[in-house]
């Protein structure tokens, strides 16, 4: 039985924007346990990342972005509320109990202070330690992240380092505390294909040691693959199908999640022409000017006149544990047969 | 490192040579050149200037009097005041005292009131406050500097009788005390455009920090507020800084020459307006040249104090 | 951008995002009504007042604001301050203008070269224009001021010739980063010479940078004409500039602070909504504000 340390209720986040009020995701809802990997996977403009910064209490604040919903953090069989939590106790969750790390690890990482000093500070902010033992632990935490040399390191600034060692360090500030949920903003995403591995393992290996909970955003179904337990699609910003990550992989129901994953290169591809490597044509909508309907109608290759622009489909269950949002999956599964 | 400073270096150099030719042309400009202020002398015959003429070299060809120039002006010997024959970078000594105290409590000043409201209309953009702010710097930007000096002696001097009106000093007095009582009224007007245009750079340099990644780690990190904001945001945000005070340099000059005219400061712009209107040359010219020199080497100073505090130019 | 220039050619220019933006910034709306009156008053002002700017009457030396016809007192002549600001404002407003226009044909056609040719011609116009900002452009004006005969065309032409830098900066700058895009190289190929080239292909895309910075321009322009006649080296009396009227102020500063204040409060004035302008056209004309 494991524990339960997320859960997200119809999180919805609207932008003040110069062309009035945008919404960027609809009543979102989903549930993390300790030890799994949740993919959430999407386009860029998905609301995929506006929805972890959502949790974390990172976008800016109200009247400029609004935040609705329920975010509850279970910690020690006590439930925080984070979205009610004054800005002073949300700080000491931050970084502390929820960590996060980044797409860009260069920009990412102040470029005026040394790496060390960026590890210890984060130690230093959360517990009452002397500057001795956060170096220590700074140090431990390099070496664990797989940097060599961690004591040379440590005085390094970061554009000194390389991009993945870079990524190692964000993810040893991140990890420094040892967190409860680690949430991951496309961290692979700006690194070359074999420091994605490395990356991914060592995120996996420091997960079974201590058994946090990830939060994993990506747009990349290979990583998804590699990494996730469990995956949420997001289109428009709505969950559009969502259920466990080999399930969706093998059997996707909705004709987006279908489309994205056709996107994706494999070794069998190799030799054919783009066409077939079936990209999907089109946009993400712009959220100022959604389509009615379903969002994604417009570039729906199984798109059928007055029915998917009409109403926005329900999430309903497939089969239990595997959600989605189509109107039309039943005929399409039929005629897949 | 030092190649970055050395290119540096030979970068201002090169400017100066052109900084020297700039002058030397302001120099040979004027109608009858170098010789004008004598020709407007009463009872100067013309066989009078073309002995003068040939006494000052300036029988021979252009580019030749130019090298003569700028060696003279390399080596420190920039000629003899027309008024009492002093050296000219001796005059310029004894009146530069007075100009870097203005200068320099001003910019304790303007930097001081500029970062906090730089780094307040930042943090609360688009409020009631930074609205103000903004409005409130175009207009002083716009206020002629010699006016509101005027403003502030009839104020302040002539209407409340609070501080002097003008002079660095009472005349026996000079005690610490008695400098800083003369010095607050031109500090405060030479400060006023220097506030509008820290706090404008401020604001924009911490709006340019904000948005970047690293605060949003910063936050994600769960650090205090202020921590954010002064050791992310500001940290960052003041290395451009350095580099505009260096660039404000000209601007700041030019500012003390107004305000000293106001103020009866005895420093450079004062004796830059004397030797104007006593017509003596080689002090406006050693002026002239003195403070290019000064803002070329501001901006030198500046650089290389970016490059000491910014990690990522050390490498270079 | 294609889209955005769609859509704006569609409409008369007076409807285009750029006109609306303007329009919607309270500042340069405000400025631009200030500077509309302060140049009508200037024009047609003067005829409608009861005295002429030259008109001395030592009786009523002196005199306060509101004292009989003279709405503004008169100075230390017994002349009419109301005529002498509205005439001032001619000389310091046109000054001021003329000087903007010959500074930006100077700071463009250097800028111009600077950012087309690049190359060693490119280098040596840049750092020259880097040398002339060393100076502090009140002490190269004062210098050149005290050589030349000080009429409102040679004070014009020397305000212009230490003013163009920025100008010059800005046009080099945009020009260099727009030499190597497509179009250039397509208009080259179609046989297009380099002149073409610079002043109807390259320089339309910096015509909004050079009109906010031309504007400040005249600003800085009627401030340091204001400076350099207060000190007796730009307009010369009798001709009446805000600058000069501010002359002998600091002496009566004790017994009649209306000489000092009032044409103060006109230069300020004057500067504050070129600025706002200024502010203005930079929110409306800049690209890179659409992104905020």
């Amino acid at each position: 039985m494991t524990a339960r340390r997320l859960t997200v209720t119809d999180l919805s986040v609207t932008f003040r924007t110069p062309d009035g009020q945008v919404p960027v995701v609809h009543g979102a809802s989903f549930a993390l346990d300790a030890g799994e990997t949740l993919a959430v996977v999407g386009e860029s403009g998905s609301g995929k990342s506006v929805t972890s910064l959502a949790v974390m209490r990172l976008l800016p604040a109200p009247p400029r972005a609004q935040i609705s919903g329920k975010v509850t953090f279970h910690r020690q069989g006590r439930d925080l509320d984070l979205l009610e939590l004054p800005e002073r106790q949300m700080r000491r969750v931050r970084g502390d109990r929820i960590a996060m790390i980044f797409q860009e690890p260069l920009t990412s990482l102040n470029p005026v202070h040394r790496v060390g000093q960026q590890i210890m500070e984060s130690i230093r902010c959360h517990r009452s330690v002397s500057s001795e033992d956060a170096r220590r632990q700074a140090i431990e935490m390099l070496d664990r992240v797989g940097i060599t040399e961690p004591e040379a390191r440590l005085m390094a600034y970061p554009h000194e380092l390389s991009g993945g060692m870079r990524q190692r360090v964000m993810i040893a500030i991140a990890l420094a505390l040892e967190p409860d949920i680690l949430i991951a903003d496309e961290p692979t995403t700006a690194l070359d294909v074999t420091v994605q591995a490395q990356i991914l393992d060592l995120l996996r290996d420091i997960q079974n040691e201590n058994g946090m909970a990830i939060l994993f955003i990506t747009h990349n179904f290979g990583v998804v693959a590699e990494i996730a337990d469990r995956a949420m699609v997001m289109y428009s910003g709505r969950v559009v199908e969502a259920g466990r990550a080999e399930e969706i992989l093998t059997r996707p129901l909705m004709p987006y999640t279908a489309g994205l994953m056709r996107s994706v290169p494999r070794i069998e591809d190799a030799g054919r022409s783009e066409q077939d490597l079936g990209t999907i044509e089109g946009f993400v909508p712009d959220p100022a000017r959604m389509p009615s309907g379903c969002a994604f109608h417009p570039r729906c290759r199984h798109f059928e006149g007055g029915l998917c622009d009409v109403e926005v489909p329900p999430l309903e269950d497939a089969v239990p544990g595997h959600s989605l949002r189509c109107l039309r999956w039943r005929s399409l599964e039929g005629a897949r047969g | 490192m030092s190649r970055y400073l050395l290119r540096r270096f030979g970068q201002s150099f090169v400017l100066l040579i052109l900084v020297s030719l700039v002058g030397f042309m302001v120099l040979n400009l004027a109608p009858g050149g170098p010789l004008s202020q004598f020709a407007l002398t009463p009872g100067m015959s013309q066989a009078d200037l073309e002995r003068i003429a040939a006494q000052m070299g300036l029988d021979r060809p252009l580019p030749i009097q130019y090298l003569d120039w700028f060696w003279r002006l390399f080596i420190g010997d920039w000629g003899n005041s027309f008024r009492d024959g002093v050296p000219v970078l001796e005059v310029i000594g004894r009146h530069l005292f007075a100009t870097l105290l203005l200068m320099i409590s001003s910019t304790i000043i303007s930097v001081g009131v500029g970062t906090l409201v730089g780094v307040m209309g930042a943090t609360r953009r688009y409020s009631l406050f930074d609205y103000t702010a903004t409005v409130m710097a175009m207009v002083a930007l716009s206020i002629p500097t010699f006016w509101f000096g005027l403003v502030a002696i009839f104020t302040f001097s002539l209407d409340l009788g609070w501080l002097p009106a003008g002079n660095m000093y009472t005349i026996g007095d000079q005690s610490f005390a008695d400098y800083a009582i003369h010095l607050i009224m031109p500090s405060m007007v030479l400060a006023l455009v220097n506030v509008a245009i820290w706090s404008r750079y401020m604001r924009s340099a911490m709006l340019d920090v904000i948005d970047q990644d690293f605060i949003r780690t910063a936050r994600a990190k769960g650090l205090p507020r202020w921590r954010v904001l002064y050791l992310h945001v500001m940290r960052n945000a003041l290395l451009p800084m350095i580099t505009l005070a260096g660039l404000q340099l000209p601007t700041l000059l030019g500012g003390a020459l107004v305000t000293e005219t106001v103020f009866t400061w005895p420093g450079m712009g004062r004796l830059f307006l004397d030797s104007l209107g006593y017509q003596d040359y080689p002090v406006v010219m050693g002026l002239l040249m003195f403070s290019a020199i000064l803002v070329l080497v501001g901006n030198l100073l500046a650089d290389i104090l970016v490059a000491v505090s910014d990690p990522r130019v050390r490498l270079e | 951008m294609s889209l955005a220039d769609d859509k704006t050619a569609a409409l008369p220019w007076w409807q285009g995002r750029a006109i609306r933006r303007f329009a919607r910034h309270r500042l340069a709306v405000t400025g631009t009504v200030m500077i509309v009156l302060l140049t009508l008053a200037c024009v047609f002002g003067p005829p409608l007042l009861p005295f002429d700017e030259l008109h001395i009457d030592l009786r009523a030396r002196f005199s306060p604001p509101l004292t009989g016809d003279h709405y503004l007192g008169t100075d230390p002549l017994g002349r009419d301050i109301a005529a002498r600001l509205l005439m001032a404002g001619r000389v310091s407003l046109l000054v001021g203008f003329a000087a903007m226009l010959l500074s930006t044909f100077i700071g463009v056609v250097i800028g111009i070269i600077a950012g087309y040719r690049g190359g060693w011609i490119g280098t040596a116009l840049m750092r020259f224009t880097d040398s002339f900002l060393c100076f502090p452009q009140i002490f190269l004006l004062l210098a050149l001021a005290a050589f030349i005969k000080p009429d409102p065309l040679m004070i014009t032409i020397i305000i212009a010739a230490t003013s163009w830098m920025e100008i010059a900066r800005i046009v080099a700058a945009e020009i260099r980063s727009l030499r190597e895009r497509d179009f250039v190289l397509a208009a080259r190929m179609s046989g297009a010479s380099h002149v073409w080239i610079m002043f109807r292909e390259l320089l339309p895309n910096a015509i909004g940078a050079i009109i906010v910075a031309a504007t400040l321009t005249v600003a800085r322009a009627i401030l340091i004409e204001a400076y350099i006649s207060f000190l007796g080296y730009g307009i010369q009396p009798p001709l009446p500039s805000w600058g000069n009227m501010l002359n002998n102020a600091q002496q009566y500063l004790a017994s009649a602070p209306w000489l000092a204040i009032i044409p103060g409060i006109a230069i300020t004035l004057a500067v504050t909504s070129f600025n706002f302008i200024g502010d203005g056209l930079r929110d409306a004309l800049d690209a890179r504000s659409d992104l905020k």
